[in-house]
């Protein structure tokens, strides 16, 4: 298969960039998109070009760490996929492709298509987790947990921190990401104790970090990669409430 | 982690700020239904009779009076809160996306709510000059058709004349459609915002809101059309 692509062009945070246009061809449909990326880069390099910066890791949609505005969506144009789990099958020969970096003040460009996404390690570092020492592996059933809870704060918990609900967002908004984070503990019995502080610190951090509010327009969760429901940041929203009326 | 950021108190956070537009919108809407409610007593085609005592009771209630203190400071923190927050959360992304497809993930007027907020406002202000303003601060209008001065009219009159003006009702169903999209997002987003979601019942929240943002800005628009046709005498 044969594409143009534009992709965004960044020396380092400080400079501005720009897209640039690459012809590519000789591309195999069961290839990945990571894959197509990495065939450019060879090419480039070989050139004496330098070759494009972007965030990978696992390769098996697990980690979070790709990233990528493809096409004018976060991960491209499937359903509940990561970048890395996108194949060239998915585009059309000889179809223009736009390949930008996911934009949010709160996520600055370090070059080319990376993103410094440490706006979201800061807010779990404010109070993502629970500060008790878990001993050994429990028996099973020591501490009752109803299913459906039990599901739902597994729901939350496969939240990958990718970014793509920032990326998709017109606000910017850090909504979907904080909720998951904070539904996964305000779910379970171990994460009572310290759910009021826990919320008050994730949601302030959030604000401190830029991102915008919640408009409800469900972007995030058509384009979460794990299809994580925007039903936790009404979670969240509640937690908060609890938090500072009572 | 302590409670250092309880200080801050709701308010100060974006949730708390989108707290206070849930709770205003929802407070408007139930406005919306006692205010089309009276208004629909023009369909009882009597002249204005029913419609223009309904009005008077509006206006010389004291309770009502009181609510239209409340609906003012309402209406405002509604609007200037709204304001904030657009301006807060175009702030976000300086740098926007080359190609962007946001139809792909959300419906444009959920998108749009600022705007569609800044036209129905726009709309308010001709409005309210044209019976609210009237009714209060001047004596151009009397209570009912017993108490007429000459030179006065009563509400309904009022409303005849102005809807005589082709480009007023133009002007006010053109403004219910921006309702009416306002509603179709705000009704549910207002629930989700104050924590109301509930696999059993935030579909019926749905419905209702679909629903409601048809009908409430419909009979609304019915009435300009229906009294400059002249279905209604």
């Amino acid at each position: 298969m044969k594409f143009n692509l534009k992709i965004w062009r960044q020396k380092n945070a400080q400079s501005t960039g720009k897209m640039v246009d690459y012809a590519i061809d000789n591309i195999d449909a069961d290839m990945s998109f990571l894959e197509m990326m990495d065939i450019l880069n060879e090419q480039l390099i070989n050139k004496g070009d330098e070759p494009i910066a972007y965030d990978h890791d696992c390769r098996e949609g697990i980690c979070g760490m790709c990233s990528m505005h493809i096409n004018g969506r976060p991960h491209g144009p499937m359903h509940g996929t990561t970048t890395c789990q996108l194949y060239m099958r998915n585009f059309t020969d000889g179809e223009t492709i736009y390949i930008e970096p996911f934009r949010a003040n709160a996520f600055p460009v370090i070059r080319d298509l990376v993103v410094d996404r440490g706006a979201f390690d800061r807010i779990i570092q404010a109070g993502g987790f629970v500060s008790v020492n878990t001993g050994q592996v429990q028996d099973a059933n020591n501490i009752p947990v109803n299913k459906a809870d039990a599901d739902l704060a597994m729901d939350a918990a496969a939240c990958i921190g990718c970014g793509a609900c920032v990326a998709a967002c017109k606000n910017s908004s850090a909504s979907l990401f904080v909720s998951a984070k904070v539904s996964q503990l305000a779910l379970l019995p171990q994460g009572q104790i310290e759910a009021k502080e826990r919320v008050l610190a994730m949601v302030n951090q959030m604000d401190e970090e830029g991102f915008g509010s919640c408009t409800n327009t469900g972007a995030c969760e058509a384009e979460c990669p794990k299809e994580i429901s925007i039903s936790n940041i009404a979670r969240m929203n509640r937690e908060y409430y609890k938090a500072t009326l009572l | 982690m302590n409670n250092k950021f309880k200080k801050q108190g709701l308010l100060g956070a974006l949730i708390g700020k989108k707290m206070l537009m849930g709770i205003t919108g929802l407070f408007l809407i139930m406005f919306l239904v006692v205010h089309c409610a009276v208004n629909a007593l023009i369909f009882a085609n009597d002249g204005g009779e029913l419609f223009n005592k309904g009005a008077e009771f509006m206006g010389t209630n004291i309770l009502i009076r009181t609510m239209e203190v409340v609906l003012f400071i309402g209406l405002l923190a509604h609007a200037f809160d709204g304001i904030y927050l657009e301006r807060k959360n175009r702030q976000a992304r300086s740098v926007k996306y080359v190609s962007h497809n946001p139809k792909a993930n959300s419906t444009w007027y959920s998108r749009s709510m600022a705007i569609l907020g800044i036209l129905i406002l726009m709309f308010l202000i001709v409005h309210l000059k044209h019976f609210w303003w009237l009714s209060r601060f001047t004596d151009h209008i009397a209570h009912s058709e017993a108490t007429k001065l000459s030179g006065q009219e009563t509400l309904f009159e009022e409303m005849k004349e102005v809807f005589q003006n082709p480009m007023v009702v133009v002007l006010y169903v053109a403004a219910m459609f921006s309702l009416a999209y306002h509603l179709m997002h705000g009704f549910q987003s207002a629930f989700q915002t104050m924590g109301w979601n509930h696999p059993k019942y935030t579909p019926c929240v749905k419905q209702a809101g679909f629903w409601f943002s048809i009908i409430i800005p419909l009979v609304f628009a019915l009435m300009p059309i229906a009294l400059y046709t002249g279905i209604i005498k």
